[in-house]
């Protein structure tokens, strides 16, 4: 009987014969925390008996969530990460490198890896053929001692995509429509596995915009196979030596399929307060917007500068309207300087931010005013996320939130291009 | 190990509870001060919750409890207002592993029939909630083993510390 990507690299990290339902012990390639969980991470850690780190240079230390620091507490939380980095000699990644998930990807996840973060976006890593996976500070201290966590052997839904995005349509479409079917707890202990043509043809950083959300649906892993694609991404990485193809068996038993055909698929908007809240976003009527935020794990990479300056180019952000625009790290920040991303965003109107999560989670850099409206590239609407439970988030794609930042309210991509 | 039996009042919640309504990211400069910290549980879902708890209450809840963010401050604060344990339809994943660490039970049951204020008991080794007001028993879904295993040493650290490694 065959095996999904999930039973395939849990059987050999594990070295048993894993399959969905079975609780396996694995090594730990790579662990991380962030500044948020990374403090009560530590104090976890220093409250166990054995203080030393298994791997050093495979346990990170990420200053993204609140950089550079909004007030003296969380001052002094950037201080206790930095201290516990040089005792330790593992890595830091310091403020203005950026998001956690994105450095990952660029210079540390490597197909078939087992990664641990005390952060739920974790999962991003998957779009690399990683089973990759957010845990709580417990966990993940452990994990950082010992070297090694358990793991339940997840079922896996498959989600078979087929055919081709049209134009203004993509990954973030793609997985906002998915969520919408499913619900917010459709995959809840599940692991999710893209197959299909589009998924295929799916460059790496559209990839990772689904693996990113896959938590949104309660997934435990978001996975897509380690191929061509994957090699390339790791090449321009400087990191090919790491690649190896991983894929699952033809044979291998899913719970259950999904068929999503991407030429049917439209731009697609998750409303207030709930990720699988969504509509197509042709179908709104007039919603206004006060506020538009590109950026975040899922949507702050090199081509999503790229979409958003393209769509501004020569054009005025609605007057009244705020456009902040985040590079998910210093190295898309840098190219997309080089390329002109930048001049044409800032000539537009547009706001850049340091790399880092920015306004996502509500700390700084973007907090909503009461009834205020965002539309934000990032991952989650919930009630209060963006600092103020009188504020309401729309979710949508690089492209939707641009052509919205033009019009100043909720607008079909397509109507821009 | 027998576990004790809690007793406490009910605090009804609905569905899709996110660790955002638990206790809100902008609060994420208390989280090196726990007692601050656990000053707003449950805020934006129930802005009286941490003045009317007290020890031994329950949260009573809907499905997918604890959605959202990884961050170990939500089952924690829940803790530390005095809650002794979680009852729900489901709960997201990552809470779930992070209340059983922080030695919090997270019960799953069917939910509908307790109402807010009823009076609880419940044994964890007899897998029973008894609702005194209204005379009712429920039954849970039984913590997988390696997990009671855990929560039975009041945590994963505790665990840990105690023997020294992960054997499940």
């Amino acid at each position: 009987m065959g095996k999904t990507i999930s039973e395939k690299i849990l059987s050999v990290k594990s070295g048993s014969d894993a399959r969905a339902g079975d609780i396996v012990i694995c090594p730990v390639d790579l662990v991380f925390v962030q500044d948020t969980t990374g403090p009560l991470t530590i104090r976890q850690f220093k409250s166990g008996k054995k203080q030393t780190l298994a791997a050093p240079h495979r346990t990170a230390l990420f200053i993204d969530h609140a950089s550079p620091s909004p007030n003296r507490q969380l001052s002094n939380d950037h201080i206790f990460i930095r201290e516990f980095a040089a005792e330790t000699g593992c890595l830091l990644f310091d403020a203005g490198s950026g998001v956690c998930h994105q450095i990952v990807a660029e210079r540390l996840a490597r197909p078939g890896d087992i990664i641990v973060g005390a952060d739920s976006h974790t999962v991003t890593a998957g779009a690399l053929g990683a089973f990759a996976t957010g845990m709580g500070s417990s966990d993940v201290a452990v994990a950082m001692s010992l070297g090694k966590t358990w793991l339940r052997v997840p079922e896996t839904i498959g989600i078979e995509v087929t055919g081709k995005f049209s134009r203004g349509v993509g990954a973030k479409d793609l997985v906002l429509y998915l969520i919408g079917m499913i619900g917010a707890d459709g995959a809840t202990y599940k692991a999710l596995e893209f197959t299909g043509s589009a998924a295929d043809d799916m460059p790496v950083w559209q990839r990772l915009t689904v693996s990113n959300m896959a938590v949104e649906a309660g997934a435990k892993v978001g996975l897509f196979r380690s191929d061509k694609v994957t090699e390339k991404y790791l090449k321009l990485q400087g990191r090919r030596k790491e690649y190896i193809p991983i894929a699952a068996d033809a044979d291998a038993v899913y719970e259950r399929m999904i068929t999503v055909a991407a030429d049917q698929l439209e731009p697609m908007v998750a409303m207030p307060h709930a990720v699988d809240n969504t509509a197509t976003a042709g179908s709104l009527g007039e919603i206004r917007v006060h506020q538009v935020f590109i950026g975040t794990c899922t949507n702050g990479r090199l081509e999503d500068m790229a979409q958003a300056a393209s769509i501004l180019k020569n054009k005025k952000v609605r007057s009244g309207i705020r456009l902040i625009v985040c590079p998910a790290s210093s190295k898309i920040y840098a190219e997309s300087i080089k390329a002109g991303h930048i001049q044409a965003i800032i000539e537009a109107g547009g706001i850049i931010l340091p790399p880092g999560c920015a306004g996502c989670l509500g700390l700084h850099q973007g907090v909503l005013g009461d009834g205020e409206v965002c539309l934000s590239t990032a991952n989650r609407n919930f009630k209060g996320r963006m600092g103020n439970p009188e504020g309401l988030i729309y979710l949508a794609s690089t492209a939707t939130a641009a052509a919205s930042a033009l019009t100043g309210r909720i607008t079909d991509p397509r109507e821009a291009l | 190990m027998a576990q004790p039996i809690h007793k406490g009042r009910a605090f009804k919640f609905g569905d899709g509870i996110s660790t955002d309504l638990i206790i809100a990211g902008k609060y994420a400069h208390l989280r090196s001060n726990l007692p601050e910290l656990a000053k707003h549980a449950m805020e934006d879902a129930n802005p009286d919750f941490v003045k009317l708890v007290k020890t031994g209450d329950f949260i009573v809840a809907g499905s997918n409890f604890g959605l959202g963010s990884s961050r170990e401050h939500a089952p924690l604060v829940i803790k530390m207002a005095g809650v002794s344990a979680i009852l729900a339809k489901s709960f997201a994943r990552i809470f779930f592993r992070n209340a059983i660490n922080q030695g919090l039970p997270a019960l799953i049951c069917q939910t509908d029939k307790i109402a807010e204020g009823d009076i609880l008991e419940i044994s964890l080794d007899e897998g029973l909630i008894r609702n005194i007001t209204r005379n009712e028993s429920y039954s849970f879904t039984r913590i997988p083993p390696a997990m009671l295993n855990i929560l039975n040493e009041g945590g994963l650290i505790p665990y840990i510390n105690r023997h020294g490694d992960l054997k499940l």
